[in-house]
């Protein structure tokens, strides 16, 4: 009998670390595209904050907390950790995208330097603060990039993409490391 | 370049993919004659100083935006969404 076994997006690539810096899985059980209709906002809003405890965050930033997020996503919203609530389903569309994104988190109080490497915007903690969120180029990915605290973000790309992330993370990581041992 | 997204602020042009003017959402009504139409498809000004240009932040919010700059001075003037503009166009119809 064929035993299938079901492997997260980052397995047998993360953890890394180089010097201070690491990268590695979040593991989030539900990742849900949240997408409200025109002019439906506020009673999305109240829903969620009913249903999740978090109201719709404003553009560039994300609400909730580390076990149920909510995400500015563009034209969407991504819900993530939780299951979502039935009562979503009569204000918004529900996507359940779990399986379609790698969500890995970069640590560390260089880790700015990495960023600054592969992203095209400034994430400097006077100007990218914690609960800011972007989606933008990470080196030729399109992604979403969070500020989680004052030395963490939180980076989302395309699952297929896992495998690029994690190369281009690793170059940037390395580059800055053997600059500093010059 | 830099461009100003109505949702996200100023970008990098590269995340940006240009479409092309903003006139292209005006489009004519269908019986409105080859002269009309050639003009929609075919003919585009090429103004010095203020243009209006069709963008898609590709990299970004996905929003279609128009950007209204200036060819000469380079300067990026003002944004908004092309789903606004289309909304204000209709209704001033």
């Amino acid at each position: 009998m064929l035993n299938m076994v079901a492997k997260s997006p980052f397995e047998d690539l993360l953890p890394i670390a180089c010097g201070s810096i690491s990268l590695s899985e979040d593991i989030i059980e539900y990742v849900t595209l949240v997408a409200s209709k025109k002019g439906n906002e506020k009673q999305l809003s109240d829903t969620l904050k009913v249903a999740h405890g978090m109201a719709l965050p404003a553009p560039n930033r994300i609400t909730g907390r580390v076990e149920a997020r909510c995400v500015w996503f563009g034209q969407q919203y991504l819900l993530m950790g939780p299951k979502p609530d039935q009562s979503l389903n009569k204000v918004a569309r529900l996507t359940n995208v779990s399986d379609g994104y790698a969500v890995a988190r970069l640590q560390g109080t260089e880790s700015e330097r990495v960023l600054a490497r592969l992203v095209p915007i400034n994430v400097s903690r006077n100007v990218f603060k914690r609960g800011q969120t972007a989606r933008t180029l990470i080196q030729h990915m399109h992604g979403s990039l969070t500020r989680v605290s004052d030395t963490s973000f939180q980076i989302i790309v395309l699952r297929s993409m896992a495998l690029n992330l994690v190369h281009d993370i690793e170059r940037a990581m390395q580059s800055i490391a053997a600059r500093d041992h010059l | 370049m830099r461009l100003l997204c109505p949702n996200c602020g100023e970008r990098d042009v590269r995340e940006f993919y240009y479409q092309s003017t903003a006139g292209a959402l005006i489009r004519p009504d269908l019986d409105a004659g080859e002269v009309v139409w050639d003009n929609y498809l075919h003919n585009r000004d090429n103004p010095a100083g203020k243009t209006e240009d069709l963008w898609y932040h590709e990299a970004g919010c996905n929003a279609w935006i128009v950007v209204i700059r200036n060819t000469v001075s380079h300067e990026v003037l003002d944004a908004e969404l092309a789903a606004d503009k289309r909304r204000d166009t209709e209704a001033k119809k």
